[in-house]
């Protein structure tokens, strides 16, 4: 039994990467909206990003397993839906990761990860995951996946 | 005895189950990759929406979980919009069918996120985000086909005129969603007509297709009356379900 230490839960929350962009956290991705500590047990409050995203019964089973490593067994996982989740959430520190990762952040300007270069085309609204669209640099002429703003 | 917030709750689920089911049959089938890719995304919203109305009207009845909603129920038990499960057909056809429920979505979101009741509220908020990357969708296409070749304004007029009928229902309200438009909990879908109508004719204008007449409008849909496409669909999602009851995998 731990005691409420939810400093310790969040630090250990932010170690579980998105199942799909495993260079940012759960925590950087903005999902985790609360933890509490009351009678005996942490309640951590996870918003879906998209509601379909098949991502999120992966990282709920890899939050579960990472808190069960390090012997934390009183918690429960609860969903909510209100604020509905928001790439404004996403702080500037997160959005240069997905950067480097070769994902244009989400941005009004989308600019090529690759060359930095504002000419970009659209190429479908629709990417590989829920929160990725496609794009295509006019200048270095490489496809790349932009992080949607919603 | 049924509460009238789970029925209500449960009509709003049908409907995007129901079509994203029929999305998901596109899955595969798409006529380029990005489509194949963009209507699966769709359907997974589709399906993801659905589960967090099943899983309110699930705690609100307390009798059935999320799953036996949607996979123990049968026609007569199924109130979504006969709009949504008419057949993909064609491109055209899947994308005027969308583009009506997709317009008719995004008004009925915005209204439902002013809800009284915080559940729907939360629910529509988080809907309304994805229904509007839906509907860029559905009109893009709409207006690519209409003013594209001769050969596609014409499927595409066509799949028009055979759908209209079903967009009247969608606009109805019954006792049910009287009372809890009342109690500021529903919305008043009567309401949503002129605005859609003005949405409907600005994108059909640009997309060079004639508005259909209404002649006979189909209705039926909240008293759990469907087309013969509904059983099918039906047959299909549920088969493992219910040939194997509470299968995990």
């Amino acid at each position: 039994m731990q005691s409420g230490n939810t400093k310790f839960v969040w630090e250990l929350l932010n170690t579980v990467p998105d199942p799909e962009i495993p260079v940012i956290s759960v925590v950087e991705l903005g999902v985790i909206r609360e933890v509490k500590f009351e009678n005996n047990s942490y309640t951590i409050s996870i918003t879906p990003t998209y509601s379909g995203c098949p991502a999120v019964k992966t990282f709920m089973d890899d939050i579960k397993s990472c808190l069960l490593e390090n012997s934390i067994d009183n918690f429960e996982l609860k969903i909510v839906y209100a604020p509905a989740w928001t790439t404004k959430w996403m702080t500037d520190e997160t959005k240069e990761k997905l950067r480097k990762y070769g994902i244009a952040p989400p941005s009004n300007i989308v600019i090529c990860p690759q060359c930095n270069s504002k000419n970009t085309t659209l190429i479908s609204e629709f990417g590989a995951t829920a929160c990725k669209s496609l794009f295509k640099c006019i200048d270095c002429l490489e496809p790349f996946e932009f992080f949607k703003c919603i | 005895m049924m509460s009238s917030l789970f029925t209500y709750t449960l009509r709003i689920a049908d409907s995007s189950l129901i079509l994203g089911q029929r999305m998901s049959e596109w899955c595969s089938k798409g006529p380029t990759l990005e489509e194949d890719i963009a209507m699966s995304n769709i359907s997974l919203d589709m399906f993801g929406q659905a589960n967090g109305f099943y899983q309110y009207a699930a705690q609100l009845d307390g009798l059935k979980s999320a799953d036996e909603l949607a996979f123990r129920r049968n026609e007569r038990e199924f109130f979504n919009h006969q709009l949504v499960e008419q057949e993909n057909g064609n491109f055209g056809n899947t994308i005027v069918r969308n583009f009506l429920h997709d317009t008719f979505n995004f008004l009925f979101y915005t209204q439902l996120a002013n809800s009284k009741d915080e559940t729907l509220s939360a629910l529509a908020h988080k809907s309304l985000k994805e229904v509007k990357y839906h509907l860029r969708h559905s009109s893009n296409w709409l207006v690519r086909l209409g003013d594209g070749t001769k050969e596609s304004n014409a499927k595409t007029q066509v799949a028009l005129n055979e759908l209209w009928m079903y967009t009247d229902e969608i606009f109805e309200m019954d006792t049910l969603d009287t009372e809890l438009f009342n109690k500021g909990i529903a919305v008043d879908n009567s309401a949503l007509k002129s605005d859609w109508d003005a949405m409907i004719n600005n994108t059909l204008a640009k997309a060079k297709l004639i508005r259909p007449e209404d002649e006979y409008m189909a209705t039926g849909g909240k008293k759990g009356l469907h087309t013969e496409y509904l059983g099918f669909i039906l047959s299909e999602m549920q088969y493992l379900q219910r040939a194997y009851p509470n299968a995990k995998w």
